[in-house]
């Protein structure tokens, strides 16, 4: 799993770390904590991810400084106060905007957006779906924890149809979003799930998501343990959780559970089906191309968790290399100079029709 | 034929047709004449927002007011001495503003009985005698131009399209025009298309010749050039002036300007002039939508560019909550708002000032915003450089407030000598041994660090929770809130002393009534100004460039005066801030029209008020 993750940024020839100074300190994890208490409620799915987060930053061995998190509003959103990086906790639904206009502006930073599913698939739809067609240089860890925790308990854009909570005392009507069929329907170019409890393909993931260049999103399954607690528990009790997880690894068979005795197999019509090993030959068991331009099958896989928690694919679905929103806006700057030279304030006061009075 | 030549010291033109006649080009080429033989001029273009309104139509008129003079001129004009309609439709839409007397060129060709049915004439006003009080004209400027470009391998609808350009050749021969910047653009602008730019320079030409050949015009016109400082001259509107202005900023203070837009009638021409100069290393990005455009701004202010964004009204509303984050984190930010006419989508094309009160508190929260008008399409550059220095200098979002007068208007501009614009300093924080306090202030300006990422030892976390003063710690203190409020208040408060006191106009020194405007009514309320100093009164006249904070000689001036008159294009928005904020009653005088004042209108408004006294 973990060399999936490496090997790609190395691979595309071109990884974050071409453009962010590194450090040659050695920074442990203690660096990267603030002095400010934290504040989620206890149990909450985010203290993982932000140790798993904090404890794998060192390996990229960047400055510090030119390290930035932005956010929005919700529980998830407070998580740059805890990270002794450079940090912006915005307003709801804009970070995907906020850091737009940071990343194209500063190549040299790594940015990273920590969002949830009320803030980046409700209010902040719109600019999700942006940032992923453009490629601007962002990471976006999604935490979906299938409801509105800082606002106490509605249902989010994630919820299962039918969910009761307090605005929904008879069940949601809202059919769900699957964030991340919606991010390979943006031809996103980094795409992967993975979850709160496995702190070992958590960071495995984060660390190829630092790698790329564009954006790349990371749905992170969270556990909300006050207002729907429990929302992931196929995926983490251990007595299902392998028959039900799909673990996805670059170039090999899509094949799972205990003793992996089942497969994935393409249909005629494009999707996949869950085979058992043993009936069917080799050959038909498809096998992982997180690299296809194409992002067919990266959306096939995406659907599989319909049911969900069915069959669930966690890891990246989806990595391909397409110039980065900076680097194409950095291209015409330059173009623009080569070809016409340095800006020069005075010629540009009097281009066009002039007249001199003597 | 020898032509008797009449001397004038003013005309004011206004060439009208259907949208798809070419009336804007046609009035900015002679604009652009204009500008070259010297004369003072000042522009009014007026066009529908539909796109192409169906042909020969009422809503579909487009018309272009041009005011020129051998002296100073302040405002596009009242009214026209010479109409030029294109159609029915542009004729009847636009007699009412034509005074007795006036000239009167129409293109009979398009006087048909459908186009005159369209717009509900019975019979042809050419025909009868209902033009009787005007110096009609009625011209085949369609039928001749077609046929002045026989020969050209060109297609019917094309010679037809050209009649604009000979119409533009006519005027330019009964106003002595030079034609070469003329030619120089068609030749330009129809490079590709060599029989296109042929058949138009050939219209253009078979229009002058006809005014010359001609018996329909005796008489040719001459307007001296205009008494005029030396210096080197170009013509502009103000949106190209705002454009340059952003540039400029970005050059006097050594930051990338980051400009983050979503198009907006009338703001857009600002991006699609800004994205022109990436030379400059500006960087322009237009958005998903208006919150995007400014979040993007921000967020690259946050890195260290200067953010700007550019918008009107509607755009504004929008944009309202990262404007308020602006104030919360204390970031530079340009946010421009070309205003137009509204609630909701109104008239978007047409002027206004009716966004004054949006942008004071248009936000949650108590959350100043400095806020500058520009007072002519030239002043826009200045306003500009103004508001940046403002934004970087206090870290704080800006509000400028233009307008679609400005904005499509157009007058002679002395170019300024560049090396003698303001320098702006960004002042980045840079590590100290004392340590980094984020929301420490600078005594004198109440300004926190600007401490961008990229630099060790400042990483810090800024957001739009309430921040504790000095450490910018997440704080819920009553107490620290109350202060924070207070010290981003004063903050700009504080922006009275560093800018220029309100000046007063009064010759006669004498004056007991004042007239006060703000933003794009300057030149109609100074044209006003002038009539009734010409009438024997006395008026004293003043304009505010800064309507947050107001000049700190604001009260004192306006005291100084047994009356204040507050002409603005909106039902009283800075005579509401007058009387609140400083208890000072005025008198308003109120339009909107999505027009701008007439100088004479405004006359009367100010004599009757001297007059009661």
């Amino acid at each position: 799993m973990s060399e999936n993750g490496n090997g790609n940024g190395a691979a595309n020839g071109h990884g974050l770390l071409s453009l962010v100074p590194k450090t040659d300190e050695k920074q442990t994890m203690k660096d990267f904590k603030t002095d400010q208490e934290v504040r989620w409620c206890p149990g909450c799915g985010d203290y993982a991810v932000l140790a798993a987060v904090q404890s794998f930053l060192p390996e990229l061995g960047l400055r510090r400084e030119n390290i930035t998190f932005v956010s929005g509003i919700g529980c998830s959103s407070r998580f740059p106060y805890y990270m002794n990086t450079y940090g912006f906790h915005s307003i709801h639904g804009r970070a995907p905007a906020i850091a737009t206009g940071l990343a194209t502006s500063r190549p040299d930073l790594s940015v990273w957006v920590v969002t949830g599913d009320g803030d980046s698939l409700s209010i902040g739809g719109n600019h999700l779906i942006h940032a992923l067609r453009r490629n601007v240089n962002l990471k976006i860890l999604l935490f979906n924890n299938r409801i509105y925790g800082l606002t106490k308990g509605q249902y989010s854009p994630t919820s299962e149809l039918g969910k009761i909570t307090k605005s929904t005392p008879m069940g949601s009507l809202d059919a769900p979003f699957n964030p991340l069929s919606l991010a390979i329907g943006a031809e996103g170019t980094f795409v992967a799930r993975t979850i709160d409890s496995d702190r070992k393909h958590l960071q495995s993931v984060l660390r190829a998501a630092a790698q790329h260049r564009g954006t790349a999103l990371v749905e992170i399954y969270q556990n909300c343990n006050i207002f729907n607690d429990n929302a992931f528990e196929p995926l983490k009790d251990a007595s299902v959780r392998d028959d039900v997880t799909v673990r996805l690894e670059h170039g090999e068979p899509i094949v799972f559970g205990a003793d992996r005795t089942k497969a994935l197999r393409r249909t005629p019509t494009g999707s996949f089906e869950v085979v058992d090993v043993a009936d069917v030959d080799p050959s038909e068991i498809a096998v992982h191309d997180a690299r296809n331009p194409d992002p067919s099958q990266a959306f096939a896989l995406s659907r599989l968790d319909q049911p969900a928690f069915e069959h669930t694919p966690i890891g990246i679905f989806r990595d391909v290399d397409r110039p980065s929103y900076d680097e194409l806006m950095r291209a015409q700057l330059d173009e623009a100079v080569q070809t016409q030279g340095e800006g020069d304030l005075a010629a540009l006061l009097g281009s066009g029709d002039t007249w001199r009075i003597d | 034929m020898t032509k008797q030549v009449q001397q004038l010291d003013r005309v004011i033109i206004r060439f009208a047709g259907d949208s798809g006649d070419g009336m804007q080009l046609t009035g900015d080429r002679f604009t652009q004449e204009t500008a070259a033989f010297g004369n003072d001029l000042s522009t009014l273009p007026n066009f529908p927002a539909e796109i192409r309104a169906p042909a020969g139509t009422l809503p579909g008129v487009s018309s272009f007011q041009l005011h020129f003079a051998d002296h100073d001129i302040l405002t596009p004009g009242d009214a026209p001495n010479v109409l030029v309609a294109m159609n029915p439709a542009a004729l009847k839409a636009n007699l009412t503003d034509l005074p007795r007397g006036a000239d009167l060129i129409v293109n009979t060709d398009e006087f048909s009985k459908r186009n005159l049915a369209k717009v509900g004439y019975a019979a042809s006003p050419v025909e009868d005698d209902s033009l009787s009080e005007y110096r009609v004209h009625a011209l085949p400027l369609t039928s001749m131009t077609v046929t002045a470009l026989t020969g050209f391998d060109i297609s019917k609808k094309d010679a037809e399209r050209a009649k604009n350009m000979f119409a533009l050749g006519l005027l330019s021969w009964l106003y002595h025009r030079p034609t070469e910047g003329t030619l120089a653009f068609l030749e330009k602008k129809f490079g590709g298309k060599p029989e296109i730019m042929k058949a138009n320079i050939a219209a253009f030409q078979a229009g002058w010749s006809y005014g010359e050949t001609t018996e329909a015009f005796s008489v040719q016109y001459e307007i001296k050039p205009a008494e005029h400082e030396p210096g080197l001259y170009r013509n502009i509107t103000g949106n190209i002036a705002l454009a340059y202005g952003l540039v400029a900023a970005g050059v006097q203070s050594g930051l990338p300007i980051f400009l983050g837009s979503y198009p907006i009638t009338p703001a857009s021409d600002i991006l699609h002039e800004i994205s022109k100069h990436k030379k400059f290393g500006v960087r322009t990005f237009q958005a998903e939508d208006e919150i995007a455009a400014v979040g993007a701004a921000l967020g690259a202010s946050f890195g260290g560019s200067l953010g700007v964004t550019t918008t009107s009204g509607p755009g504004i509303a929008l944009k309202s909550e990262t404007i308020g984050l602006g104030v919360a984190t204390e970031l530079p930010l340009l946010v421009i708002d070309v205003q137009r006419a509204g609630p909701s989508t109104g008239l978007p094309t047409k002027t206004e000032q009716a966004d004054l009160l949006q942008a004071m508190h248009g936000r949650n929260g108590e959350a100043p915003v400095p806020v500058i008008a520009p007072q002519s399409p030239s002043d826009c550059f200045d306003a500009a450089l103004e508001a940046a220095r403002i934004a970087v200098k206090y870290r704080t979002p800006v509000i400028l407030l233009s307008d679609g007068y400005l904005a499509n208007g157009s007058e002679p501009w002395k170019l300024p000598d560049v090396a003698k614009l303001p320098t702006i300093e960004p002042n980045f924080a840079a590590p100290s041994p004392d340590g980094f306090q984020p929301f420490e202030r600078d005594p004198d300006t109440l300004a926190r660090p600007w401490a961008i990422p990229g630099t060790a030892g400042l990483e810090h976390r800024i957001g739009g929770l309430e921040k504790a003063d000095v450490t910018g710690n997440i704080s819920y203190d009553p107490a620290n809130h109350d202060r924070m409020v207070r010290l981003r208040q004063a903050k700009v408060d504080g922006i009275a002393n560093d800018i220029e006191p309100l000046a007063v106009d009064d010759p006669s020194e004498a004056a007991r009534v004042l007239v006060l405007g703000w933003g794009g009514t300057y030149g109609a309320i100074s044209a006003a100004v002038r009539r009734v100093r010409a009438s024997g009164r006395g008026i004293a006249q003043a304009h505010l460039r800064h309507l947050n904070p107001f000049p700190a000689n604001l009260p004192e001036v306006l005291r100084s005066y047994d009356k204040v008159i507050v002409p603005e294009i909106n039902l009283g928005q800075l005579a509401l801030l007058l009387r609140g904020r400083l208890l000072i009653d005025v008198i308003g005088y109120n339009q909107v029209r999505g027009l701008p004042f007439k100088a004479e209108e405004l006359q009367g408004v100010i004599q009757d008020v001297i007059d009661s006294e």
